[in-house]
């Protein structure tokens, strides 16, 4: 006897238009290019304006 | 300030820097947007929830502060593409990733809405729900906007199946420069 459930079913009201090689693709793509800017890590200018907040003391400057 | 809380500001700037980048196409511009969203968090920080995701409340910001910045230009400059193609020339050869120029060129010719909804539920990690919230919308009107993205993406890009990425001529041309 046969089930056909093996490959998911589409029931859902708009098919997707894609295959699911081209999303995939799209969404390596996508993820290695937002993962290289991740493993820039924090910039100097960034670990500097956090510092200079706590020596200034919070919030209220001038 | 807490020291928590000044780690955990610190600790989201990568993805915040990743999240800006992918927005505007612009390295410079989005320190600025990432120091601005900083600036605004800590000036504000009382409105935020201990316990609540503090990832998620940065995020909010940063989209917030861009579409306002974003309206501003463009009402300056009409021709998005002239500028997004200018944009563009300006920052991967800063680390030297031409080979996803082509992408971010077609990222950055996506509607804003479209755009921030593939990169958080995309690239982000975020769950639809999460971004439907640092959206302010829907979480329906994320998932269409995920999949229009997708599919505007493909065309543009030309993508039918196996090997269809890579640099192409064209974005050679762009990234050589030679300005208008």
């Amino acid at each position: 006897m046969e089930t056909p459930a093996a490959h998911g079913k589409k029931s859902e009201a708009k098919p997707a238009k894609l295959g699911r090689e081209v999303q995939a693709r799209l969404g390596q793509q996508l993820r290695a290019m937002y993962d290289d800017v991740l493993n820039q890590g924090v910039p100097d200018r960034f670990a500097d304006l956090i510092k200079r907040i706590d020596v200034n003391g919070n919030n209220d400057k001038q | 300030m807490d020291d928590t809380v000044r780690n955990s500001i610190l600790a989201a700037v990568p993805s915040l820097r990743a999240f800006a980048i992918s927005l505007c196409g612009n390295v410079d511009r989005a320190d600025d947007l990432v120091q601005e969203t900083m600036l605004r968090a800590i000036a504000n920080i009382d409105s935020f929830q201990p316990g609540t995701n503090m990832s998620a409340w940065l995020f909010t910001i940063l989209r917030n502060h861009f579409r306002s910045e974003y309206r501003k230009r463009r009402r300056e400059v009409e021709d998005s593409d002239g500028h997004y193609a200018d944009s563009l020339k300006s920052q991967p050869e800063q680390h030297g990733h031409i080979e996803f120029a082509e992408f971010r060129k077609a990222l950055g010719f996506l509607p804003a809405d479209q755009r921030e909804a593939l990169i958080l539920v995309g690239a982000s990690g975020f769950s639809y729900e999460e971004a439907a919230n640092i959206c302010g919308c829907a979480v329906g009107t994320i998932k269409s906007r995920v999949n229009r993205a997708r599919t505007r993406l493909a065309e543009m890009l030309n993508v039918n199946g196996a090997d269809d990425f890579g640099p192409d001529e064209q974005t050679r041309a762009v990234m050589a420069g030679g300005g208008e």
